[in-house]
Parts: C-alpha cells; sequence; structure tokens
C-alpha cells in the first residue's frame, strides 16, 4: 500500500505553499459561468419591443421561454397576488415568486448569489436608494408606455422607472381603539401598548417613511429626522409603542391594534379581514408622504423576453389598474385618468388625502439614513 | 484512569502524558522528532487545509475588512466610528451585560439541575433523559425556542392567558415585555440551563462520596462540606461553565433575530442591520469592525477560561 | 471506580434533607424548561373556543416549502456527518497515533469555531461561497461545507473521548505488526472501537444543522429554520407545531443513541455511547 514513509520534507512544504497559493488567488472573484462580458444579444439586449420586432414577437420569444422569476412580491403587498395570476393566465408563462417577505436588499443579495443560474430573479420591484446604488445591475429598458411618465420618475436610459407609490397611513382596528386623525393623537393614553410600525426604519423602506410621517407631524421638514425620531423615542415612553413586527397574523389576532405602514398595505388587510375585524385606514392630513417603488430589469436575467413582457404588462393599463384595485397609486394614474383608461371605482376607492404630499430627494434620503443609523436603536429601547 | 467524559473540557492546553500509547516513544529521539516538520505531517494537511479555507479565510476577510473603506484602501475610520458611535458602544454593552446576566442566571440554575442530576443513577434513564433533553434544548436553533417563548409568555401564549384569566392580570398592558430586553433575558436564560447542565455534569460527577463521608465523620454538615470541601473543588469548572455561556449568549443571533424586529439593541442584529438592509447602504465594512470587535471580546474572554482550565486541572486525578 | 462506589453505598445513606433540596431543584428548574414546550404543546393544537385541535399539525402537509426545506435540512444534516466523519476520523487517529504533538493544535482549531461566532464568520463568507456556487452549482446542499466547521468542537470532544477510552496505540501497533496496512487499521481496528462515539458526534452534527440559522438566513438558503420563521410570520400554529415536531424528533434521537451503548457491557465503557455524547455535548 501507499506509504508515507517514501514523501519528504519538500513534499510537505510544496502541498502547503500550493494551498497558499490557491487561496491568494481564490480571493479574487471566480469566473462568471455567463457571458456577460461579451455583448448581450437577443431578447437580452432588447431596449424596447421595437427592437424584436414589435409586441407580437416580444409575446413570442417570452412564450418560448416559457418561465418568469420574481422576488419579494408578497401577494397581499399592492395587489401581486392578481398581477401574477392575471400575466400567467394571459400568457401561459409560469411565475416563480421567492422569497416573497424579503426586502429591496435582499433582491439585490439573491441576483447576485444566484448569478448566471436558472433561478436567479429576472425583474426587481425595489425601492430608490437601492436602485440608485446598484445601477450597474439593470438592463435599461424603455416600455411602450415610457414616454407618458415624468422625467423625475424615470432614469434617462430606462435603468429604472418608477411604478407605484402610496402615502404612509395609519392601520386600525376599529373595534379595539378609537379612530386617530393625526400621528400626535397616537400618543394619547388611549393607544397604549398598540402601535406597530412595519419595519426598522434602519432595514427597511416602509419604517423609515414611518419615521418620515413623524418628522412632518411634529413640524419638522424631510432635511432633519430629530423630530421624527423623538417622536418615537415618545411613543415608546409613554407605552405606546409595540416592538412588534406586524404581519396579517398580528392584525388578525389583534395582537398589533394600529399599524403604521403604506396605504395600500393597510387596505389590503381591510378587505382580508372583512367580517371579522373592522380595520380602517387614514391618511393624515397634511402629513403625507409618498415614495415611489422602480421596476428595474435584471441584465443576467435568465428570461431576458419574459423579463421584458413584464415590464410592458405592469406599465400597460391593464398592469396599472390592477396595482390601482390593490389601492396603490400606479405612476400613470394622472395620463390614465385623463384619457379614460382608468379604474374609476378602484380610483374612487383610494384613501382621502389633503395636502400636498411629500417626497424625499435622494440628499434628504441619505441624511435620513445616517442620522436613524446613529440614533433610532436608542430611541425604541 | 480517568474516563472520557471527565476529559472532555479540561484538557485545553493540557497535555495528559498517562493517556499517550504512542510508540514513537519507543524510537530514540523521539520527543525533539515531533517538533521538526516531517513526511507524517502530510497526514493533518487535508484537515488544517480545510479549516484554513473555510474557517480562516473568512475570518481574515473580516479582520482585514474592518480596516479598509469601500474602496480597498487601509483605514481606521470604521473601528473609530464603532468606537465613537454611542449606539454601537451601547449595543456593545447591552450584549455583554445580556450575557453576563444569563451566564450568571443560567450558571447557577443548571448547576443545581446538574448537582440533582448527579445524585442519582449514573447509568440511569433518567440521566439519560435529562442528558438528550439538555443536549436538544441547547442545540437546537434560536427560531424554535422564541416560537416556544413566544406561545408561553406572548400575546396569545399559555401563560399570558391564564394571567388574564385567572388573576385578572395583563402582563402585556404596557407593550410586548416579552420583545425588549428583560424577554430576551428570559428566553436566553432558557437555554442557558441546559448548557450549564452539560458542562457542569462531569465535574458534578468527580466529587467522589468518600469525601462527603470524610467530611461529615469529622463533624462538618452541610455548609462545611460545601465551603471547604466540594466548593473549591468546584470553583474553577463552575466559573469555566459560566465564562462559556457568556460567549455562547454574546454570540447568540438566531433568538434575538427571531424575536426583536424594533431597533437592534445587542451586537449580532447591528450586524444583521448592514447585511439585509435596504436603507442602509455602502457601510459594509462598518458591519466588520462591529464583528471584530465581536472577535476581541470573545477571544478574551476564551483565554481566560484556557487559564481557568489549566489551573483547575490540578484537581483532577 | 467512584461511580461503581457512588451507586451501591450513597443510596441508602442521603439524608432526606438532600432529597428533598434535590426534587425541589428537579421540579423548579425542570419546570422552567418544560412549561414552555408544554406550551408549545397547547398553542398548536388550540381550536375555537376552548376545543384542541389537529388543524395546525394536519396543514404542515399543505406548504410546500416547509416540506421542502425539511427535505434540505436532512439532506444537509446526512451530508455534514459525512464529511465531519471523512475529514476529523482520520485526522484524529492520525494525530493520535503519530503525531502527538500536534495535538494541542488540533484542539485549539476544533475550539475555534466557538470563539468565532457564526454572524461573524457569515459576514466573511460571501466569497467563499461565490466559489461554491461556481463548482457546486446554486443548491443549498454546499452549506454543509460550513457546517462541517460548525460542528467541528462537538464532534471532536466525542470523538476524542472515544479515542481515549481505547488503546488505540498498542491495537494498532499489534494489527501493524501482524502485516495489515493503515487503512486497514483505521477500518477494521479502530473504527469498530470507537463506534458510540463516531455515533455520538453524527447525532450532535445533525441536531446542530437541523438547528442552525444564522448562517442559513444570511446567506437567503431555505433551509428547516429559516422556512419556518417565514411561515410564522404569517401562521404561528403551523410554525409551533413544526418546531416542537423537530425538538422532539431530536430528543427521541439524542436518547436513543445514549442508550444504545450503554445497555451492553456496562462494566467496560468502550462502546458506551453516553461518555462521549456527554462530552461531545459540553464543547
Amino acid at each position: 500500500m501507499f506509504s508515507f514513509r517514501k514523501l519528504s520534507l519538500a513534499t510537505a512544504m510544496a502541498v502547503s505553499a500550493a494551498l497558499l497559493v490557491l487561496l491568494v488567488v481564490a480571493c479574487g472573484s471566480p469566473p462568471s459561468s455567463s457571458d456577460s462580458t461579451s455583448a448581450p444579444s437577443g431578447a437580452a439586449a432588447a431596449t424596447s419591443a421595437a427592437d424584436l420586432g414589435g409586441m407580437d414577437a416580444l409575446v413570442a420569444a417570452a412564450k418560448k421561454e416559457g418561465t418568469l422569476n420574481v422576488i419579494a412580491l408578497p401577494p397581499d403587498w399592492a395587489n401581486y397576488g392578481e398581477m401574477i395570476s392575471s400575466f400567467e393566465a394571459k400568457y401561459g408563462i409560469k411565475i416563480n415568486s421567492a422569497q416573497p417577505d424579503g426586502t429591496s436588499q435582499d433582491e439585490i443579495n439573491a441576483a447576485k448569489q444566484l448569478k448566471g443560474t436558472d433561478r436567479a430573479p429576472d425583474v426587481f420591484d425595489i425601492g430608490g436608494s437601492v436602485a440608485l446604488a446598484n445601477t450597474s445591475m439593470f438592463a435599461p429598458y424603455k416600455s411602450a408606455e415610457w414616454d407618458q411618465i415624468g422625467a423625475e420618475l424615470k432614469d434617462p436610459t430606462g435603468l429604472w422607472t418608477s411604478n407605484y407609490t402610496g402615502y404612509m397611513s395609519i392601520g386600525y382596528n376599529a373595534d379595539k381603539v378609537p379612530g386617530p386623525t393625526t400621528m400626535n393623537d397616537l400618543l394619547k393614553s388611549a393607544y397604549k401598548g398598540t402601535v406597530a410600525l412595519n419595519g426598522d426604519p434602519t432595514q427597511a423602506s416602509a419604517g423609515f417613511n414611518g419615521v418620515v410621517m413623524a418628522t412632518i407631524a411634529s413640524g419638522g421638514t424631510a432635511d432633519d429626522f430629530a423630530p421624527g425620531v423623538d417622536f418615537f423615542a415618545k411613543l415608546n415612553k409613554v407605552g405606546n409603542l409595540l416592538p412588534v413586527d406586524p404581519t396579517p397574523a398580528t392584525i388578525a389576532s389583534g395582537q398589533t391594534p394600529i399599524v403604521i405602514d403604506w396605504d395600500y398595505n393597510n387596505v389590503a388587510q381591510t378587505a382580508a379581514l372583512k367580517g371579522k375585524v373592522s380595520w380602517k385606514v387614514v391618511v393624515p392630513a397634511n402629513e403625507v408622504i409618498a415614495a415611489y417603488y422602480n421596476e428595474v430589469i435584471n441584465k443576467d436575467a435568465p428570461h431576458p423576453a419574459a423579463a421584458r413582457l413584464w415590464n410592458e404588462y405592469v406599465f400597460s393599463p391593464e398592469g396599472q389598474n390592477i396595482w390601482l384595485k390593490g389601492a396603490a397609486r400606479p405612476v400613470l394614474m394622472d395620463v390614465m385618468t385623463a384619457d379614460g383608461t382608468i379604474d374609476k371605482t378602484a380610483l374612487a376607492a383610494l384613501p382621502v388625502a389633503e395636502g400636498t404630499p411629500v417626497v424625499l430627494t435622494q440628499k434628504q434620503i441619505e441624511a435620513g439614513q445616517t442620522y436613524l443609523l446613529a440614533n433610532w436603536s436608542k430611541a425604541v429601547q | 484512569m480517568t474516563q472520557g467524559a471527565d476529559l472532555g473540557l479540561t484538557d485545553v492546553g493540557d497535555w495528559d502524558l498517562g493517556v499517550d500509547q504512542s510508540p514513537r516513544r519507543a524510537r530514540p529521539g523521539g520527543a525533539l522528532k515531533s517538533l521538526r516538520p516531517t513526511s507524517r505531517h502530510l497526514g493533518a494537511v487535508p484537515f488544517f487545509g480545510y479549516i484554513a479555507i473555510f474557517l480562516l479565510w473568512p475570518t481574515i476577510i473580516v479582520i482585514v475588512g474592518a480596516f479598509q473603506n469601500d474602496s480597498g484602501q487601509l483605514t481606521l475610520a470604521n473601528v473609530t466610528t464603532v468606537l465613537g458611535g454611542s449606539t454601537y458602544l451601547q449595543a456593545f454593552w447591552a450584549s455583554i451585560r445580556l450575557s453576563a446576566e444569563t451566564a450568571l442566571a443560567g450558571g447557577v440554575l443548571g448547576a443545581l439541575l446538574a448537582w440533582a442530576v448527579a445524585e442519582g443513577d449514573a447509568d440511569g434513564v433518567f440521566r439519560r433523559q435529562v442528558v438528550a433533553m439538555s443536549g436538544v434544548l441547547a442545540q437546537f436553533g434560536g427560531v424554535m425556542l422564541a416560537f416556544a417563548f413566544l406561545a408561553t409568555f406572548g400575546y396569545a401564549g399559555v401563560v399570558t392567558l391564564a394571567l388574564q384569566r385567572v388573576a385578572g392580570v395583563d402582563p402585556l398592558a404596557s407593550g410586548g415585555w416579552i420583545y425588549s430586553f428583560t424577554g430576551l433575558a428570559v428566553v436566553y436564560t432558557f437555554f442557558q440551563i441546559p448548557l450549564m447542565v452539560l458542562i457542569f455534569l462531569p465535574a458534578v460527577d468527580g466529587l467522589q462520596v468518600q469525601w462527603r463521608e470524610a467530611s461529615d465523620n469529622l463533624g462538618g454538615g452541610s455548609w462545611a462540606y460545601w465551603r471547604y470541601v466540594a466548593g473549591p473543588i468546584l470553583l474553577p469548572s463552575f466559573v469555566g461553565g459560566l465564562l462559556l455561556l457568556f460567549v455562547s449568549a454574546f454570540s447568540a443571533y438566531a433568538t434575538a433575530a427571531a424575536l426583536i424586529s424594533q431597533g437592534s439593541p445587542i451586537v449580532p442584529l447591528q450586524i444583521r442591520t448592514f447585511l439585509q438592509s435596504e436603507v442602509v447602504l455602502g457601510r459594509a465594512n462598518v458591519g466588520k469592525a462591529l464583528a471584530l470587535g465581536m472577535v476581541v471580546v470573545v477571544a478574551v474572554v476564551m483565554t481566560l477560561y484556557a487559564w481557568l482550565q489549566r489551573r483547575g486541572a490540578k484537581w483532577r486525578a | 471506580m467512584a461511580r461503581l462506589a457512588k451507586r451501591t453505598s450513597g443510596g441508602s445513606r442521603r439524608p432526606r434533607s438532600r432529597t428533598l433540596v434535590r426534587w425541589i431543584v428537579l421540579v423548579g428548574v425542570g419546570a422552567y424548561l418544560l412549561v414552555p414546550l408544554l406550551s408549545m404543546l397547547d398553542f398548536s393544537t388550540r381550536g375555537a373556543g376552548s376545543s384542541r385541535t389537529l388543524e395546525a399539525w394536519k396543514a404542515i402537509g399543505s406548504f410546500p416549502e416547509l416540506l421542502s426545506a425539511i427535505a434540505v435540512s436532512l439532506e444537509l444534516a446526512v451530508l455534514t456527518v459525512v464529511g465531519m466523519l471523512c475529514l476529523l476520523v482520520p485526522t484524529m487517529v492520525w494525530v493520535h497515533l503519530r503525531l502527538p504533538g500536534v495535538r494541542r493544535t488540533m484542539e485549539f482549531v476544533c475550539l475555534l469555531p466557538l470563539t468565532i461566532p457564526a454572524i461573524v464568520l457569515v459576514v466573511g463568507l460571501s466569497p467563499v461561497f461565490a466559489w461554491l456556487t461556481y463548482f457546486f452549482g446554486d443548491t443549498p446542499l454546499v452549506l454543509a461545507f460550513v457546517f462541517v466547521v460548525l460542528v467541528l468542537p462537538y464532534a471532536y470532544r466525542s470523538i476524542d473521548a472515544g479515542l481515549r477510552a481505547v488503546d488505540i496505540g498498542t491495537l494498532s501497533e499489534a494489527a501493524l505488526g501482524l502485516g495489515a496496512s493503515w487503512w486497514g487499521v483505521l477500518f477494521r481496528i479502530v473504527i469498530p472501537s470507537i463506534r458510540g462515539a463516531l455515533l455520538s458526534a453524527a447525532v450532535l452534527s445533525i441536531a446542530l444543522v437541523m438547528g442552525e440559522y444564522t448562517i442559513a438566513s444570511l446567506l437567503n438558503y431555505n433551509t428547516l429554520q429559516v422556512v419556518l420563521y417565514q411561515v410564522g410570520l404569517r401562521n404561528a400554529a403551523v410554525s409551533v407545531a413544526v418546531s416542537l415536531a423537530a425538538l422532539m424528533f431530536g430528543f427521541v434521537l439524542l436518547f436513543v443513541v445514549s442508550s444504545a451503548g450503554s445497555r451492553r457491557r456496562r462494566a467496560a465503557r468502550e462502546e458506551s455511547t453516553l461518555a462521549p455524547l456527554e462530552a461531545g455535548l459540553q464543547l
């Protein structure tokens, strides 16, 4: 049998040295198994339907691919459940929905991790900050309605396009607590142990914008988040803040009688809990905060044609109305109201919002992030 | 000859000559030969190579990354951010406090339980049940224990409902105590106790019946026995156990992640923010600095532990 | 020796006050540990009003992501055990017999995964996993590579206890003298002698892998614990039911393994599993 005794000291050293060299080399990244360095071809290069020869050609190419990977799209978030099922029904393309409770950052992480595989996400629906930070991962595309979207709501080359927004709202269980009308109402003793914020503001953008709403309500401006954080600190101190993550389960069980979240999420709960819990939604007057999410196509999408067809679908009147039905405000809402393609019943059902919506600039967002990172944890201890 | 179980924890840095049966000793110049790298060392290369790739390399990445900025240049900015930021220092302090408190609580209760178990039949069913249950509870991840805890003390938990119905008291009236620091301490103690049982059991096993009998014969009661005989013998193992419990609580992430969703009061949750947040971007290296801080704290405690083990070894036969 | 003496002479002469204290401790601390487990049972079987129902337990089957996560975790457990055995056993035997000077280093290295918390490790693991997915494609099973490292402290202690209890040195010298090869010594002499310790190490590894959350969740792999948490966000009863089932599974496994060796040959603890199990669990 093989005897170790015959080997010499030199061999042992050589093996160790080889391992070290391997480690040093491995400090770089592995070679990409997809040919992303070479120019993309076919559907992956298309920057509009015209590049592929028109909508019909795009539909045919997408049907040929047969699958679409989406990520972080909960079925009850802005009516994504219906968006997914109607897309599947219309084009016969199967949609794989991964990580429904993921955040925008999770979407980017998944794309990096699954790069080159068949499971990588094809499209993203992500918040503004994450979009701006990762444009190198996106493919430019302009859907048929792209020109009708305002210039400040899209990237000039089509790398990202705002798709819908909502207003921050206070959802409440009318059976358990009196209805608040403004944020400052929540400081009253009637709301002891009832107020939950959707997500930690340093982690999730819904929570982040909740703090913005508190800032505006406290008389501050979007340039300085201190009043908002102080508001939540006070809320915590008087025992009104509940450090529970609100989910449909906690709302149904009555554990979180008040939830600060996007109005489309709260409205979805009203519908889901009809008959069981009287869940009402109010957008405080003059404390209206809006933030657009963005539709993005993965540069290394495993199903490029299907990804672009999805993009066309969500910006078409049909897709935009589905979001409207979910109580989100689609980006083309004004355009569609003008030319009559809007779903009037859904439009009328939107929560009333008095006051001009506040939308943060990128600079304000970054300043807010820094402030929150340094001060949020202390405030809610 | 001591049994395997007793030696489990005690031999860090302790070379027990009695057990070594290596035939190598028969050859001349045996002792010195082991220090020079020879072909025999090739046999250990696969193991150390594997460790180098999957343990040392990520650790080096973290340590080096803590001193780099986003473009890869060396900088102390991350470390100064952590040391200067009151949020981070508070998180470290909270982590240390939580770990110390639960180590003490779990350590005392676990030691008591270990003593109670050791008093019984060494191979009996009861002892095996306790060891198995302790093993399960100590090893299994925080998510399941968080759910167990929520099922007990949570909004619709058994104890909460019972207190509401029977005593008319609503423990959750002023918000969720279980989602706060206190709650975290209670659930951490829950898995500190089994851990202490497992660590301390062999030490209590090592107490000879003859010592108790001798102490009784000389007129000392229970107090004298514990104060002068058993106490000093068990003390190194007890303190060693406390240190291990501290490290275990300090490094724990899963339970806290499953329970706490607002604010990041302890360091592992702060690190999570840097890895998963969609709001905090481009600051990954501060997370690495936090991780480096954790490694430093744990390394200090483990060094204390190793020193303590060496000191306590003189009591083992 | 001491244990034998304790068993025959200790029981009858123990004063009643000590027994009382012992029982108080057992009941008190035992309650602290058992109440949450019983609560889990209660929580998962709650029906409308105050009825009992097995709805949540039956509903486990209707969560495909939960079932596939259970399968993934079990596969990971098996792979980790295989990897741990292949890595540790030959190395430990080799070190035990031929490289005793390296033993101290190896013991220190095996204690490192406790010193470097999983949360720290995961921060630095991204490049490692980039390479792993490059070689093996995107499957959660690549987590096994890291899990082998995580189980090292427990497995090492367990196998070490087993190796010490048997005089491996003399046995292997005898076998080599009779013409066996090194692999023969490993497979025909050593492994049969430390079967109990290997079994303990395997069971400890399975327990750890089934319970691992940190690395799997932060690297976005769907193992049992990760999916349990996700399901728990929307459906608490089902998650509690699965958690209880997993805990019971682990308990039964550990209990059976600890009984396996002790029933035969109690005096000679060559094939004992309880001692290595306890050694492994003590870290």
